[in-house]
């Protein structure tokens, strides 16, 4: 059993939620996130979601295309990325890491020579924002042949008809997104969200989080309660991007898993 | 290039939106569902009389087609080789190819009852034609253009906007065209349930480049009976000349003849200052390799990581760091050969065609002149070429007057 597989099962039997925590890797720059990445889990982070710097973001709103660029222009890449996972792993080997980005910067480097690379430092999962079931073959069933999980993101658009195409060959867990729109634009309504992921565990076993638009400690409970796990992105990253501490940042951090620890 | 392929380059692409390898779905799964839609009704529209009625009467009453196939005959005389005819699709209401493309999206949008329309620009014209057709049927229009862009195209801009059209500055990223696509898109993923998303060229995601080449593609039908009444029964042209940045005047023109084995096709990148490691070019597949890019795979200019890189050229309508993927397939086939053309050749292709031919010329398709000019003093008399005259130059007159080191203000 993986990383990602293993922490939902602890999870459950402590009859917890999940709390997931998004910031992109060398921003502001590698050091920084560096520190941040390995504070995360003591600040009660579950799963760690690390993005990869892409120069046109599109699923993503300002804050996030901001963090990558200041990524970039530091000097971050793909491989800089796998080595910071794999230094993180020395001193952590229980915290799953899922990589989020877009499939460019994965296909320059070579979807084979990416896998393995991912795999050996310690990589559980990917969330690749354009590849759709559509596109599988691409990365999706390679990355099965690495036992690295692709978890797939459900939105609202996503119609009763086409849910089990998305569910199909996704593994680790299912991203509910909870608003048509990009990261960190408008928050969700924990009122709507319930019911609809309700409606997906009709299709699968797989754990249910949901992300987008949460920004506070009790949008985090809320959403926490209606699901089994909660992301948190833009608000994080925008404090990053404010140059706030990384003590600030960490303390912001616990007070968010404590909203959602709650639930 | 073997004779037995010559009856299957038009087959493309296939059931998941591919050219080769070229093409695809690369989308988030929000708008997944929505052009699985589009799709559908393209489809169902491909084949319906009624609906090609209709683009036919406004092709013909509200753009001005079928626009001629001119023979250039002082060019001609001047270069002293093969004969050049210019297919005069500058002609067209607004001034450009865009508008043929324009018109059957905002169709589309009509049949499937979305009211509110996007779009990305580059130079304008596109822009400029979606604002107009949306006018035209009382449809509100979003056009998202580069800061950059917004600042060097001025009069677009204004155009766009007196035809009750907004356009919204974009300032994520660097600001330019392929930015003003993320915005387009990151709209899009907001409001999907009104809205229809009019690309202006022949990339995105499937099934955009096969639509938008079928709705240009009446360029070169409208070529292949010219030409005969022109040169005489059966005759074709030798070559194909035409501009690309994303490709959809050049895939219009190049579609109706890939099957006709002795017609020579060639495509012209914007070379900018050149093709070489400087990168300060938009020659997607002489500069460039393949990656995936707003919905697609083709040839993108980026760099060792797969980062995308900014292109540069001299015209705001070629300035794009990719290119439709049926082009990148015709490519790597080598069905059509593609060169480029710096900046310094096609500015002296759009001064010489304004002094013997008459005809300002927009700075793309001077791009294609310019190649003209290498190619026909080397090819017989009797050797036909057809280059697509896909926009007029008036307003790049201040870029030209720029780049000449004139002063036009007052």
């Amino acid at each position: 059993m993986g990383r990602i597989d293993t922490t939902f099962e602890a999870l459950k039997s402590q009859k917890r939620k999940a709390f997931i925590s998004y910031i992109m890797a060398g921003d502001t720059n590698y050091e920084k996130s560096f520190e941040i990445l390995k504070g995360l889990p003591e600040a009660g982070v579950d799963i760690i979601e690390l993005g990869l710097p892409f120069t046109d973001p599109m699923a993503d709103g300002p804050t996030i295309q901001l963090a990558g660029q200041r990524a970039l222009e530091q000097g971050m890449t793909v491989k800089k990325t796998l080595e910071m996972v794999k230094l993180f792993r020395t001193e952590n080997n229980h915290t799953p890491i899922v990589l989020m980005g877009y499939y460019n910067p994965i296909y320059s480097y070579g979807v084979n020579n990416f896998l393995k690379d991912a795999k050996n430092a310690g990589v559980d999962g990917l969330i690749v924002v354009d590849l759709p079931p559509e596109e599988d073959e691409e990365l999706c069933i390679p990355a099965s042949n690495f036992d690295i999980n692709f978890i797939r993101l459900a939105t609202p658009t996503t119609d009763s008809k086409r849910l089990p195409k998305v569910l199909s060959n996704t593994s680790g867990f299912v991203y509910y997104v909870s608003i048509t729109g990009i990261t960190g634009a408008a928050s969700a309504k924990s009122g709507n969200v319930g019911p609809e992921v309700q409606n997906i565990k009709k299709s699968t076993h797989l754990p249910i989080v949901v992300g987008f638009g949460v920004t506070t400690p009790d949008a985090a409970f809320e959403i926490a309660s209606v699901a089994d796990g909660v992301v948190v992105g833009s608000a994080i990253v925008d404090m990053i991007g404010k140059q706030k501490s990384t003590e600030e940042i960490l303390d912001f951090v616990k007070s968010l898993t404590d909203g959602a620890h709650k639930a | 290039m073997e004779e037995s392929l010559f009856n299957s380059f038009m087959n493309g692409p296939d059931q998941n939106g591919r050219f080769g390898k070229f093409g695809g779905r690369f989308v988030s799964e929000t708008l997944m569902p929505l052009i699985l839609d589009l799709e559908t009704e393209y489809e169902r529209a491909k084949t319906d009389e009624s609906f090609w009625a209709e683009m036919g009467h406004l092709w013909t009453h509200y753009v001005g087609r079928p626009s001629p196939l001119y023979f250039a005959e002082r060019l001609t005389e001047y270069l002293d080789g093969a004969k050049i005819y210019m297919k005069r699709d500058e002609l067209n209401h607004t001034g450009a190819h865009k508008i043929n493309n324009v018109l059957g999206q905002i169709l589309l949008a009509r049949r499937m009852g979305k009211k509110r329309i996007i779009a990305e620009t580059g130079a304008g014209q596109h822009g400029v034609a979606t604002a107009t057709v949306c006018a035209r049927f009382g449809l509100k229009c979003i056009v998202y253009m580069g800061a950059h862009d917004v600042e060097r195209q001025a009069p677009n801009v204004f155009r766009m906007k007196l035809l009750g059209a907004e356009v919204i500055p974009v300032t994520s990223g660097r600001g330019t065209l392929k930015d003003a696509m993320n915005d387009a898109l990151r709209d899009w993923v907001t409001n999907v349930s009104e809205t229809f998303y009019c690309i202006g060229t022949v990339a995105g995601p499937h099934p955009y480049p096969a639509m938008v080449r079928d709705f240009q593609a009446i360029i070169g039908k409208e070529v292949r009976e010219q030409i005969q009444l022109a040169e005489g029964d059966g005759v074709l042209p030798d070559t194909l000349v035409a501009a690309i940045g994303g490709g959809s005047n050049a895939m219009g023109l190049f579609y109706p003849f890939l099957d006709d084995s002795d017609v020579t096709i060639i495509g012209v990148e914007a070379g900018g200052k050149g093709v070489n490691e400087n990168m300060e070019h938009c020659a997607s597949l002489t500069g460039g390799r393949p990656g995936v890019l707003h919905g697609n795979r083709t040839y993108l200019l980026q760099d060792q990581d797969g980062q995308i890189l900014e292109g540069f050229s001299i015209s705001a309508g070629l300035d794009y760091p990719g290119i439709g993927p049926e082009h990148s397939w015709l490519h790597e086939i080598g069905r059509a050969k593609y060169v480029s053309i710096t900046d310094q050749e096609a500015l002296e292709a759009f001064k010489l065609c304004c002094l013997q031919e008459g005809i300002i010329p927009a700075l793309e398709p001077s791009h294609a002149l310019a190649h003209v000019l290498k190619i026909a003093p080397t090819l017989p008399k009797e050797h036909v070429i057809v280059m697509n005259m896909c926009g007029r130059g008036d307003k790049d007159i201040f870029t030209v007057a720029k780049a000449l080191d004139i002063d036009i203000s007052e």
